[in-house]
């Protein structure tokens, strides 16, 4: 059931059956992902210019809703898409969608870039790193299955609970910016951001439980 | 290694949207170095910054002269080869990464400053204004004094253990105190605790000596 640079490190709990071949086309999620896997294997110019024709638009908006003014904003959309080529390597198909790989590179050149700070991050070849528990076989969920369930999972959020997660994603405000924006004390923000992200990993089964 | 206390979904999330502070990065960042269980929340958390990017529909096309000039920077790079790999460090260390790179170098080799009561520190240089971290340091079996908190107090333990309010907390867990908790965390017998502190607000220490020493080593 594995295919190679297909399968996603989630254990299948509430979803139907994950297809077994390719046989049907593959919708952009599945494409995006071997387009990276492309550039990461041989350094596939024609698949980098695909991930860009797609990704740079969504990225750009990203970047000018974190606060960015346009000229510095592309020359941060330029920076994200050669990390995109230099790190392409690290991509782990069983980790992320393609998306959100390149969702979190772009976040890190945001912080580096608006907020003037550093992003603190892990890293698996540090020999202090606690690597993750061997996986015990259990089948997983494709690539394109995970995207669809995550859209899936936010929809069926409440408005108020997608609200913030919008606004914390996707506009890049602290918990304190959203509770002044919306009026509401910050401790009730955070209670909406536990309850979404618990409602997400119920419904999307993450492993939590079987890696603590 | 059983971790039991975690950094809390509403930081986890906040640290994937990018919206946390450096310095409580900075500890989400060692607790999920050290918990597999935090990093699989944190690529879910991670799928839904990748599925809101990815719905939006609206944007304009990209521009082809950025693809260009990335193509031209991708051909430089390739002409010039890839830099030689780094060694990979030796390990064993007790501060996971990013900590090593924040403190200078792992626990033996850091200059460590006493604070009274045997307790010793480092603090690391973070941006951006709120929380602050640093490095403590309690002898085995030695308490830190009692105190409270004006804001938020989250610490990781690195090294030996702690016991909190009815709670051990030993490598990798997370205690979270607030303005409402008044406590004295005690190390662990075994070896001194080494511990990853930060905090939003000074503390507030209940005997007058700890108080006094304070305006000096900004604790
Ligand atoms: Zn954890």
């Amino acid at each position: 059931m594995k295919a190679p640079g297909n399968v996603i490190g989630f254990p299948r709990r509430s979803f139907g059956r994950a297809s077994a071949g390719r046989s049907e086309p593959a919708d952009a999620t599945d494409e995006m992902s071997d387009r990276l896997l492309a550039v990461a294997e041989h350094g596939d110019r024609a698949a980098f210019a695909v991930l860009f024709r797609h990704f740079g638009p969504r990225v750009r908006a990203y970047l000018l809703r974190a606060g960015g003014d346009a000229g510095r904003v592309d020359d941060l959309l330029q920076e994200t898409f050669a990390a995109v080529w230099r790190k392409a390597g690290q991509y782990d198909s069983r980790r992320a969608t393609a998306a959100a790989w390149i969702f979190a590179i772009a976040r890190n050149r945001s912080i580096d870039a608006f907020r003037r700070e550093r992003r603190p991050e892990f890293d698996r070849q540090d020999p202090a790193f606690q690597p993750d528990p061997q996986p015990d076989g259990e089948e997983t969920l494709a690539t394109r299955e995970r995207a669809e369930s995550v859209r899936a999972a936010l929809a069926a959020l409440s408005e108020e609970q997608r609200e913030v997660l919008r606004l914390s994603f996707y506009d890049g405000e602290s918990y304190a910016a959203i509770a002044i924006r919306l009026g509401i004390p910050v401790g009730t923000v955070k209670s909406r951001a536990r309850l979404a992200f618990r409602r997400l990993r119920a419904v999307l089964g993450g492993r939590r439980e079987e890696l603590r | 290694m059983t971790i039991e206390h975690h950094v809390g979904d509403e930081r986890l999330l906040a640290y994937g949207a990018g919206t946390l502070d450096e310095a409580t990065s900075l500890l989400v960042a060692a607790h999920l170095a050290l918990c597999p269980a935090c990093r699989s929340d944190l690529e879910l958390a991670e799928a839904v910054g990748g599925a809101l990017m990815e719905s939006d529909r609206l944007a304009p096309p990209a521009d082809e002269t950025v693809l260009d000039a990335l193509v031209r920077c991708i051909a430089c790079e390739d002409d010039e080869g890839s830099a030689a790999a780094a060694a990979a460090p030796l390990g064993p260390f007790v501060l996971p990464q990013p900590l090593r790179g924040y403190a200078g170098g792992d626990v033996a080799g850091l200059r460590w400053r006493s604070v009274g009561g045997g307790i010793r520190q480092v603090p690391l240089k973070t941006h951006g204004a709120g929380a602050t971290a640093r490095l403590l340091s309690i002898p085995a079996g030695k308490s830190v004094p009692e105190h409270g908190h004006s804001g938020f107090e989250a610490t990781l333990v690195l090294a030996g253990s702690f016991y909190d309010r009815g709670s051990w907390y030993r490598r990798g867990d997370v205690g979270i105190a607030d303005s409402a908790v008044v406590h004295r965390p005690v190390a662990g017998p075994e070896e001194d605790c080494i511990c990853l502190a930060v905090t939003d607000a000074p503390l507030k220490f209940v005997a007058a000596v700890p108080r006094l020493l304070q305006p000096f080593h900004g604790i």
